[in-house]
Formats: structure tokens, C-alpha cells, sequence
């Protein structure tokens, strides 16, 4: 993996006239996880799609920019919140798919290893409509891994998982994904108040930044700081409901 | 085996009810001949049939084998280019507002009594289940698999091969089990309006001379024809999905 680097968001976006965000500064700190968390609808997974490259159906006036000044779309790997795994494709189809789109011969040997340390190892050829949600998100997980980029981009990718899954979701991407720069968009001030170095709040008045405990991730989810600082972000999410209201 | 009993269970009610019309009904053999009379006839005749049922199959068959390959051909050229969607979609759809049997006098007088009449009668309906079929499943990849091999830096080509098409085939195999019953009914069509053989020809020459049990015995064949090569193309298609790759 090249070194990763950060990523700088400044700007707003409109959809037709209407404003989706107003202008809106997110830093994304080199090789550490920054979290943006936000009520559905407020414009964080079409932020992700502007880093990313994607398309968004909506107007984006402002810039884009990685710390070391090269292009970013070609350096992301993605993830959403369903786990896009083709289902025509056994698991070990699914972790190689990035390099049979490009044309390449797939590193089997490095997608076994990815298969094996993700504990996937005795569904390798199993198709993903025989496996849990919690291991099908696994597998999306290795073939995000598999890509082996600097930036990865997680779109809400452990909310339709069981409270339990989503926890032992969150330890294996904060450990296999560590060393890189990763935006996680979510609307679970748990998970963020668990996983970000940064945390930054998006609603439709703007975005703020709220300060986590010093505590490392990924923080004990019993740890009275980390539970403090969720009861302060969920409070941050709903005041600002309020004062829309 | 559960769908072969129920398959002759279904038979067994039917031949029951058509025996119990024609004897409580007192319908004479020349407008409803019973079971009985049917099978004898099918025995007598066997020889006959059978060559003429080789005629029809031999249509059939060439007219599904062409009519899907123009079909895939035409989808996948609708769904890679703007124009050809522009320029040839409306065409296709005005193609529907005629029906395609009365061309089969047509088609009989430029291509003759022989089996090409027939076959161009059925590639000409099932023409059009199979290239729509496919070219909506073409154009309905889900969005998120599509983000996922642009994030991948997949190539137009390799998405479309890559995803696409295999995410279409069972909308591709849909249209293919719809084909193989119409396919039947164009070739028919085209041996009634003029032919020296095959199962529509062989009912028109049965029924001219009165031979209602022999006609039936031809009907009967060309249903059991039709529904198997209903099960050959479901069970190809069940194929193709469980292999793709």
C-alpha cells in the first residue's frame, strides 16, 4: 500500500436550488479514521460520493483535495451499507472481482490469506446466498481489503447488521484497516463515539466537529468516556433537530 | 419425483373429464373424438407423426436458436450505445403495434413452401421477448454494483461483461422460457398459411379429410413438444444461472 494520505473537503452542494449542505469544511486526517455522522438525508453519503468519484445528481461547488496533491478517485476503496457482493460469485470470486474488472490476473494467494484471516476460510466457495449478513459483510470487507488502497470510504456498511455482528465488525475493519485514511458515514453515535479519531457532525445548518475522548481507538464500548461522549454526540444530533424546528 | 406425480395426476383428471364429455354428452367422434379413439389414432399413425413432428422441431429449434442470438445481439447493442437507443428502440416497439401473423403469407411468398418461412416466422416472435427482456435487465443493474466497479476502475467493456450481463441473465432467461412457447405457435402459423409438412400442416390435412382423431393425436403432440421444450430451456437457464461466472 503507497502511503495514505489526507483528505480535505471544502465546499457546499445544491440539488437543483435547493441546498442539500451549506459550505462545509471536513478534514479527513492522513492514515486515522474520521467519522461523519448525521440524520439520514442530510448530504453525508453524497459527500462520500464526491470523494469517491461518484456520480450524486448534485451540483458541488468547492474543491477536493489530497494532502499530497494527486488525483483521489483511483486511490479509494468502497464500501456501502449493503455488501454488493455478486451472487453469480463464490467468496473467493467476490474478494478477486476488483482485479477481473481491471483486467488483471487475481493474486490468489493473497485473496486466500485475506479469506483465511477474516475467518472466512470454510465458506471460500460458498455462494453469498448461503451466508449470514455479519459474513457476507466479512467478505466485503476482504474484497475492500483485497484492493489494498490508501483511502477507504465506508458508507454506513455495519448498520443493517445485529448489535453483536456490528461490534465485531467494527474491531476487524478498525484492525485490518489500520495504517489507512478511512471516512466511515453513519448515523449511530455508538459507532462513532467507538471508532473515530475525528468526528464530525453534518446536518442540514452545517458541520461541526465534535472532540472525542483521548482514549485510542477502537474505545471499550463500556469505557464511561466513550458512553459519555455518545450520550454527547447523540445530544449534539438532536438539538440541532430541535433548533431547526 | 413429487412434480412427476402431480403432473400425471393433473393428466389423469383431464383425460377423466374429456372421456366423461364425450359420453355423457353424446358427442359423436367427428366433432370431439374420446381418449381412446385419440391414442389409437396416435399409435396408427405414429410413423407420420413423428416425421412431421421432426419438420416442426427442426423450425422451432432454428428459430429459437436465431431469434436469441438477434435478440441478445440487438440488447447488448441497445444497452452500450446511446444511438442505436435513440434510433432503433421506437422502431422495435412500432414492429409490435403489427401482428406478426399476417406476414407469414408474406414470408411464405418470398421464402417458399420449405422450412425457412417457418423458421423466419419464429425468430420473428420471439424476437422481441427475448431482446427486451434482456436489454430491461441490462439496464437495470443495481446502482450500488455499478459504484462498486467504477471505485474498482473498471473499464465500460469489463462492467458490462463483468456485471451487467450476468446480473441480466435470469432477465434474459425469462424471455428465453417465453420464446420456447411461442416459438411453437409462429412455426405452426407458417405451416398453416403454406407447407408440404410439419405438425400444422399435418392438423389442416387431418381435418380436411375428417380425420378429427388424428387431428387431435397432432395436437397432442405439439402440446407435449412445446411443453418440452419449455423444460429444456428452464432447465438450460437453471444451468446457466447456477454457472455463471
Amino acid at each position: 500500500m503507497k502511503i495514505a494520505p489526507g483528505v480535505d473537503l471544502l465546499g457546499s452542494a445544491s440539488f437543483d436550488e435547493t441546498v442539500l449542505f451549506p459550505p462545509v469544511s471536513l478534514e479527513i486526517d492522513a492514515g486515522g479514521w474520521s467519522c461523519l455522522l448525521g440524520p439520514s438525508g442530510c448530504g453525508k453519503t453524497t459527500i462520500l460520493r464526491l470523494i469517491a468519484g461518484l456520480d450524486t445528481g448534485a451540483a458541488f461547488e468547492g474543491r477536493i483535495s489530497a494532502s499530497d496533491g494527486a488525483p483521489i478517485p483511483d486511490r479509494v476503496a468502497y464500501m456501502a451499507q449493503t455488501d454488493l457482493l455478486m451472487p453469480w460469485l463464490d467468496v473467493l470470486g467476490n474478494v478477486t472481482l476488483g482485479a477481473r474488472l481491471r483486467g488483471e490476473a487475481p493474486d490468489q494467494d493473497a485473496a486466500r490469506a485475506l479469506v483465511t484471516r477474516l475467518g472466512l476460510e470454510p465458506h471460500l466457495h460458498k455462494r453469498p446466498s448461503q451466508l449470514s449478513g455479519g459474513q457476507r459483510q466479512r467478505v466485503a470487507l476482504a474484497r475492500t481489503l483485497m484492493e489494498d488502497r490508501p483511502i477507504v470510504l465506508l458508507d454506513e456498511p455495519f448498520s443493517a447488521l445485529d448489535a453483536r455482528t456490528r461490534a465485531d465488525m467494527q474491531d476487524l475493519a478498525a484492525e485490518t484497516l489500520s495504517g489507512r485514511t478511512v471516512l466511515l458515514v453513519t448515523h449511530d453515535p455508538g459507532e462513532a463515539a467507538r471508532l473515530g479519531d475525528r468526528v464530525f457532525l453534518l446536518d442540514e445548518g452545517g458541520m461541526m466537529e465534535a472532540v472525542p475522548p483521548a482514549t485510542p481507538t477502537v474505545r471499550p464500548v463500556d469505557d464511561p468516556n466513550t458512553l459519555a461522549f455518545q450520550a454527547r454526540l447523540l445530544t449534539a444530533l438532536r438539538e440541532g433537530h430541535q433548533w431547526k424546528a | 419425483m413429487e412434480s412427476v406425480k402431480r403432473g400425471l395426476a393433473a393428466a389423469a383428471l383431464f383425460l377423466g373429464l374429456w372421456q366423461a364429455l364425450v359420453t355423457f354428452a353424446g358427442l359423436p367422434p367427428f366433432i370431439l373424438p374420446g381418449p381412446w379413439r385419440v391414442a389409437g389414432a396416435l399409435v396408427d399413425n405414429a410413423g407420420l407423426i413423428a416425421w412431421h413432428a421432426g419438420i416442426t422441431l427442426a423450425e422451432v429449434v432454428l428459430g429459437l436458436v436465431l431469434g436469441t442470438a438477434l435478440g441478445i445481439a440487438t440488447a447488448l447493442n441497445l444497452a452500450v450505445s446511446p444511438l442505436a437507443r435513440y434510433l432503433i428502440r421506437p422502431a422495435l416497439v412500432a414492429t409490435q403495434s403489427l401482428p406478426v401473423f399476417a406476414l407469414a403469407p408474406i414470408l411464405t411468398l418470398w421464402l417458399g413452401y420449405g422450412i425457412w418461412s417457418k423458421v423466419l416466422m419464429a425468430v420473428l416472435i420471439i424476437y422481441f421477448p427475448v431482446a427486451s427482456a434482456f436489454f430491461d435487465g441490462l439496464m437495470r443493474t443495481p446502482k450500488g454494483w455499478l459504484d462498486l466497479g467504477q471505485t474498482m476502475g473498471a473499464s465500460p467493456a469489463r462492467q458490462l461483461w463483468r456485471i451487467r450481463v450476468p446480473a441480466a441473465i435470469p432477465a434474459l432467461a425469462s424471455g428465453l422460457r417465453l420464446a420456447a412457447v411461442y416459438a411453437p405457435i409462429g412455426a405452426v402459423i407458417g405451416e398453416w398459411v403454406g407447407a408440404a409438412g410439419g405438425l400444422g400442416y399435418l392438423m389442416l390435412l387431418a381435418n380436411g379429410r375428417v380425420k378429427i382423431d388424428l387431428m387431435f393425436a397432432t395436437l397432442i403432440v405439439l402440446a407435449l413438444l412445446t411443453l418440452v421444450l419449455h423444460r429444456l430451456v428452464g432447465w438450460g437457464c437453471d444451468r446457466l444461472l447456477r454457472r455463471l461466472d
